[in-house]
């Protein structure tokens, strides 16, 4: 077994190939024509997997109460599910372009209006979130890497590894349970609280207190493993040696020379696996009742609203695609031996 | 006496390399903790119709008081029904281990023959199959997993494929590199000078190499298959089936009777304690495994 190279921990850390030939132009187009094609199989998808089954998804929409055929035939003919595959594709197509994704069972509004409604909670929390948690993290992960093997890295990582073994929404439970009455449990604002911007802030901050630790709680490991390893990578190299031969301070060495290294799969890694902290914040908006995205996809999921579901899960994707995207643009523009080649 | 086959050769390598191997892995103090903990736990899960009675699941049969604190009867207290929460806790180990493991032998599975493919056949194959890894390996896969279960039917299969289906990126493009490199040696352009047509250079050559760095991510898999379980039943998408409770339907029970605002501590701690030690057991096993193929991240 010993002849076998393993690609560890690199495989969490998905590091661009260097371009071959053709130059920056090339590859930023390469980049956004992947991004697309996967943009349209979100797209395909989303339709394909609420139409493979048009009889249930009538049937969802009378929810339990008593359907005649006449009725169930009358409401597929409203939603278009008797027409071929093809032209209710098209039609799908269309109305998406024109920034359309259909009517609502429950709200009775347009997914669309909804979805946007919703937006800026989960941009707001997913934002803070990660910013502390890349934050916390890379000052962890450096923390760790530079006294590989002491307590201070052993208990950082095991605590580190514990609460990424956690699921996000139990922690979030006992933290409600643990804190209960000092933070709101429900919502984004109290419905008492004074309109101006300060009150509204703060109430907000307020209640975003318990959310954003448990998403944070739950997302800083990946950051913090991944920069205690790639600094372990940089730890031998000949420019740290020549760095302290110069005569520079041991944590000189380390800010200004091994940590700007270091830090590019980390910060790619922020993009990447934004898939996982969206995930996370479905089920943290779920328990807190956070108004955002992802307690939009559980109530949508929950009474099977599937033009909603279809919707939520077509911008998640669509949205995380874009982040990736661009990280991979960025990280070219970042990287000066990515540039140079 | 006559020299030993080939075979038998290639076998007695194959177990002097797993015994160094092994004395690698038990070097490691996190590594042997993690493999007790996993021997102790799927032995409780597999033995649990022997030492207990399953009718106690049963919501009409429950005897306990209604969330009631844990007491001499029922040491971890009971649950809205009045069903023992540690008669639920050890029966859910069942379930979520049975999806943890079956979700992870597909999405290996899966992930093992893209990458494979796309490696050895390279070119537009490889070209068209890394684009559908990547495209999976980018969208959030809780989400897509939302909704394969929202459009299948309720239950422990759909599950099984609602993880499956969306976790095998990442073992493909490991498995993909790592056979990128297996089949640059010369021994595989030996294999096929000598007329080995690609069913034999796959299954003789680079399977059997890429196999310990599959068994690997297998096991670091295991706990996030059980934690996206978790997930997705808490979201009530579980079985809903109460004879066959997961901590995921459980703690989802938990929730929905409110068990937070009632300070009920007994129901909500034993199935979150129960995953975390589970997927950190598992974590620690596949890291010392990790270390045993990769020198580099031994300590010290």
């Amino acid at each position: 077994m010993s002849d076998i190279i393993t690609p560890t921990e690199d495989a969490l850390v998905e590091v661009p190939p260097p371009a071959r030939g053709g130059g920056t132009l090339r590859y930023v187009l390469t980049k956004i024509g992947g991004g697309l094609v996967s943009l349209a199989l979100v797209i395909v998808l989303g339709f394909l997997l609420f139409r493979v089954l048009p009889g249930d998804v009538v049937q969802s929409m009378f929810r339990g109460r008593p359907a005649t055929p006449e009725l169930m035939a009358e409401a597929e003919a409203r939603l278009g599910l008797n027409k071929p595959l093809y032209e209710q594709f098209l039609d799908y197509l269309w109305r998406l372009l024109h920034g359309d994704l259909g009517e609502s069972y429950v709200f009775n509004v347009p997914v669309t209006d909804k979805i946007l409604e919703r937006l800026w909670p989960t941009v707001l929390l997913v934002g803070v979130a990660t910013l502390i948690a890349v934050g916390l993290g890379l000052w962890l992960g450096t923390r760790s890497a530079w006294r590989r093997g002491s307590r201070f890295d052993r208990i950082s990582t095991g605590v580190a590894l514990t609460l990424w073994s956690t699921p996000t929404f139990w922690l979030g439970m006992l933290l409600l349970a643990a804190t209960s009455g000092l933070f709101p449990t429900a919502g984004l604002v109290y419905s008492d609280t004074p309109p101006d911007f300060l009150s509204q802030a703060l109430d907000v901050a307020h209640h975003m207190v318990l959310p954003t630790v448990t998403l944070v709680a739950v997302i800083y490991a990946q950051y913090q493993l991944v920069m205690r390893s790639s600094l372990l990578e940089e730890m031998d190299a000949d420019y740290l040696t020549t760095a302290r031969a110069k005569g520079l301070r041991d944590d000189q060495v380390r800010r200004r020379h091994a940590v700007p290294n270091a830090l590019l799969p980390t910060v790619t890694l922020v993009f990447l696996h934004l898939g996982m902290v969206i995930a996370g914040a479905v089920t943290t908006e779920t328990v807190f009742s956070w108004p955002g995205l992802g307690l939009l996809t559980y109530d949508a999921l929950r009474v099977r609203d599937l033009p909603l579901l279809q919707g939520t899960i077509v911008v998640l994707a669509g949205a995380v695609i874009i982040m990736n995207v661009l990280a991979d643009v960025l990280y070219r523009v970042l990287d000066p031996r990515v540039r140079a080649s | 006496m006559t020299a030993p086959s080939p075979r038998a050769l290639a076998w007695r390598r194959r177990g002097a390399a797993f015994a160094a191997g092994w004395r690698q892995f038990a070097s490691q103090r996190s590594g042997l903790v993690g493999l007790g903990l996993l021997v102790v736990i799927v032995l409780l899960a597999i033995l649990a119709p022997v030492i207990t009675d399953q009718g106690g699941l049963d919501v009409t049969e429950a005897t306990g008081g209604t969330m009631a604190p844990p007491d001499g009867e029922y040491p971890l207290g009971t649950d809205r029904s009045g069903r023992s929460v540690l008669l639920l806790t050890l029966w859910s180990s069942r379930v979520s281990l049975l999806v943890g493991f079956v979700a992870t032998l597909l999405s290996i599975a899966i992930g093992t023959v893209i990458g494979i493919l796309a490696a050895h056949y390279g070119r537009w194959v490889s070209a068209g199959l890394m684009r559908v890894t990547d495209f999976f390996l980018v969208i959030p896969s809780l989400v897509l997993a939302i909704a394969l279960s929202t459009v299948m039917e309720r239950g422990i299969g759909t599950i099984i494929l609602a993880i499956g289906l969306t976790s095998w990126p990442s073992a493909a493009r490991l498995v993909r590199a790592q056979t990128l490199t297996i089949e640059a040696r010369p021994y595989i352009e030996r294999s096929k000078a000598l007329g080995g047509g690609h069913l034999h250079v796959i299954t003789k050559h680079v399977l059997p190499a890429v196999l310990p760095l599959v068994f690997v991510n297998t096991t670091l898999a295991v706990g996030s298959a059980i934690v996206a379980e978790s997930t997705l039943s808490f979201l009530g998408l579980g079985d809903p089936d109460p004879m066959r409770p997961s901590w995921g339907t459980m703690l989802r029970s938990a929730w929905l009777d409110s068990a937070v605002l009632a300070g009920a501590w007994w129901y909500l701690l034993p199935p979150g304690i129960a995953i975390a030690i589970v997927v950190l057991a598992f974590t620690m096993c596949g890291r010392a495994l990790e270390a045993v193929l990769n020198p580099r991240l031994r300590e010290g």
